[in-house]
């Protein structure tokens, strides 16, 4: 048989195929008990909710409104399940694809394309949602959430005694990323200080063009053994072995035992980016097999199955989904261009004389436009 | 082929990233040890399609999509290099070179110094830079400056396709490290590139000029406007309208930063008495700081105005709806030019 290496399905967690069947895991079907129809359907509520805004940005970004686009196409599954399994408590450093976990961190949807239009590098307050902006330089904010993690730990916000304050940090990154030095050097950091961080791989089996096997040779998730920390492979597309796995993996950094590296088996359905063209780099079959897979359509044969998916909840979520959509566009569509001066703007917490300088310039300067304009 | 052609010497209109895929097609043809290294290099072609096609003819033993880590692209390139491989690394964009920063800074740059000369790295590393392209954060900076003050790298960044055909040749055949700083917003842009002969298969002034001196992109009496890279079309069309206003501008379009042509800029600057320099890149302690202290320390006699320089302001890059305040723009030359003609 074919070495699949890093694409192998070997030890991968499961509890729902993409048949819509149920599965049983020793370890992480207990973790999924607890999942109500009720849940499901919010899951697959976020899901639905999701994808449709991230079409509706994708449209914006073709008429021109948005300078670039990031879709999470596929990825909804990863997302939502890990993303539903964080409280308060928990603080999360995405890369700059986890839209899903965004909404699950009460980010308002919009307000992140306000990056996307070139507007601002960060439009939200981390602190309010527990949630860091986007890091672009892939790799960079696993060491951030390392020492994010071995701050919560000095805090007494670990294995405080009392479970339910407790708290954990997760990193999500891509399977390119886990070249980088930063994400090898995040993990011993987060091994030897048994940080309480939980390394959240998103396998979307691409770095833009090139496979996940110009990476590795070996399953990713195997790479945590050399760093002795637990490791789970999990169905990507499967929103409840996602959500049972990071339950699982929370509870454990939470409880002071340390860090967990999860690598999320999943497949980018859209480019990387908008700049991107798939057809150079990938085949339409497989493309078509993961399509087969789609993280929402499992989860809607499984409750439909069940007959948990009535007609009139599945209208209010597309309805909703077209709501967010049309705020979406009206919310872009009027934001306007900044003061320019707004460019000098915190560059330094205090003053710095030569910002100060230039700004002043500049300001002396556009008003020089002003004042030909007017005397003309 | 026939003597007449593989004599002939042949021009073609290119953009300047098809003039640097062309380059680095002859020099892989002209020697195998030549190696293609980076991200999306390969079947892609590279984000820019600046390898496109190199991959399907030379294979993966040559043109590599590396794994995605700047530090291991230049640091496994040094080590290859030490076996006389000589590797074009490609960093997907400027903002992306930090991890690789040690390697560079380091190792690269200090190589031949520490062996005594006995070690040679001619490792070149294409760097896509500068901005207006209405691009998310760390696809627009211009980090130059940073590699300029390290004793050890020649860096060149070319603004004609005709420069990039050559200057790309040219940077692989050095010995030494050469930082290629491609302004990627020209990449676009076209030109006319004398190709040489099928023999030399670089321009007829190729030689004479090499990657280390600087040209006159336009003749003037008045005013010296520097410029490499992304601004040497904004001086261009600077000098233009201030010529409709009655100024004389020459534009130096520097080519290598490092070396500095200072002789070239002195001459210049003795000429008109009046130099500004303009770069994307943080005015302060920039390249234009070096232009300027050299040419005060050169030609102070001859000036008739302080050496003003129109550069990027001192922030990070800020959103693309920012970047055309943010970046040097025909006023802002223009206005600098008027400044110095008012002495
Ligand atoms: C240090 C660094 N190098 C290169 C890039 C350019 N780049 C942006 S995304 C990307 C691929 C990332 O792949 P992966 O980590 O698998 O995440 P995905 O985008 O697939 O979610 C690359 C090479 C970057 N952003 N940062």
């Amino acid at each position: 048989m074919e070495n699949l290496g890093p694409l192998s399905e070997d030890g991968l967690v499961r509890l729902l195929n993409h048949q819509g069947e149920v599965l049983q895991d020793q370890t992480f079907s207990p973790y999924a008990a607890h999942l109500t129809p009720e849940k499901l359907r919010e899951f697959w509520h976020d899901m639905s909710v999701l994808r449709a805004w991230d079409m509706e940005a994708m449209s914006l970004q073709r008429q021109g409104e948005l300078g670039l686009w990031v879709q999470s196409y596929g990825q909804e599954a990863a997302q939502i399940g890990s993303g539903h399994a964080l409280r308060d408590p928990d603080f999360v450093f995405p890369s700059y694809r986890e839209h899903g976990v965004a909404m699950t961190r009460g980010v308002d949807l919009p307000s992140i394309l306000r990056i996307f239009r070139g507007l601002e590098h960060g439009s939200w307050v981390p602190a309010e949602h527990g949630f860091h902006l986007y890091t672009l330089v892939i790799g960079a904010h696993a060491l951030h959430a390392t020492g994010y993690a071995m701050g919560m730990d000095r805090d007494g916000l670990v294995a405080s005694g009392d479970a339910d304050k407790d708290g954990a940090v997760v990193c999500y990154f891509g399977d390119g990323a886990t070249s980088q030095g930063d994400i090898a050097e995040s993990m011993t950091f987060a091994s030897v200080n048994k940080a309480p961080v939980v390394f959240f791989c998103q396998n979307n089996q691409f770095a833009i063009s090139e496979s996940v096997t110009r990476q590795t040779n070996i399953p990713l998730a195997d790479r945590a053994k050399g760093w002795g920390m637990p490791s789970i492979r999990v169905d990507g597309n499967d929103v409840i072995a996602c959500h049972a796995v990071t339950q699982w993996a929370l509870e454990h950094a939470r409880s002071g035992n340390g860090p967990v590296f999860i690598e999320a088996l999943t497949y980018r359905m859209g480019a990387h980016t908008t700049s991107d063209d798939p057809t150079r780099y990938r085949t339409k079959a497989d493309e078509e097999y993961w399509s087969e897979r789609d993280p929402i359509d499992r989860l809607t044969t499984y409750l439909e199955g069940a007959d948990e998916l009535p007609d009139e909840f599945r209208e209010a979520v597309a309805a909703e989904g077209k709501a967010l959509g049309a705020r979406t566009r009206e919310s872009v569509r009027g934001w306007s261009k900044p003061a320019t001066l707004e460019m000098f703007d915190h560059v330094y917490a205090e003053p710095h004389s030569t910002v100060q300088a230039e700004r002043a310039w500049f300001e002396r300067y556009e008003q020089s436009f002003a004042d030909v304009e007017a005397s003309n | 082929m026939s003597d007449a052609l593989i004599n002939a010497t042949g021009t073609t209109t290119m953009t300047m990233a098809g003039a640097i895929n062309a380059g680095l097609r002859a020099a892989m043809e002209r020697d195998p040890k030549v190696l293609l290294m980076g991200e999306d290099i390969g079947a892609l072609g590279g984000v820019f399609r600046v390898t496109d096609g190199l991959h399907k003819d030379f294979g993966d033993d040559r043109v590599i999509d590396t794994p995605l880590a700047e530090s291991g692209i230049v640091g496994t390139a040094i080590g290859l290099g030490m076996r006389g491989y000589r590797s074009v690394c490609e960093i997907q964009f400027e903002g992306f070179i930090f991890p690789a920063y040690n390697q560079i800074t380091t190792q690269l740059a200090k190589m031949h110094y520490r062996s005594q000369g006995n070690i040679t790295l001619p490792l070149v590393i294409r760097v896509p830079y500068a901005g207006g392209i209405g691009a998310i954060e760390h696809h627009s900076e211009s980090p130059e400056a940073l590699f300029a003050h390290t004793p050890g790298l020649r860096i060149f960044s070319p603004a004609t396709p005709q420069d990039a055909y050559d200057g790309i040749q040219q940077a692989i055949a050095a010995p030494d490290p050469v930082m290629f700083f491609e302004p990627k917003a020209r990449y676009w842009d076209k030109g006319e590139v004398n190709t040489g002969t099928v023999e030399t298969r670089l321009s007829d002034a190729a030689a004479t000029i090499g990657i280390s001196g600087s040209r006159v992109a336009r003749e003037g009496t008045d005013v010296t406007l520097v410029a490499y890279g992304p601004t040497v079309r904004l001086a261009l069309q600077s000098a233009e309208l201030a010529a409709q206003a009655g100024t004389s501008v020459e534009v130096i379009d520097l080519r290598s930063i490092s070396p500095l042509d200072s002789d070239a800029v002195v001459k210049s600057a003795k000429k008109t008495g009046r130099v500004v320099v303009t770069h994307e890149a943080v005015t302060t302690f920039g390249v234009a700081a070096e232009v300027s202290a050299r040419v005060t320390e050169q030609a102070f006699f001859h000036l008739h105005a302080p050496v003003l320089r129109v550069g990027g302001f001192h922030t990070p890059y800020p959103g693309a709806t920012f970047e055309h305040e943010y970046l040097p723009n025909l006023d802002r030359v223009l206005d600098a030019v008027d400044r110095v003609m008012k002495h």
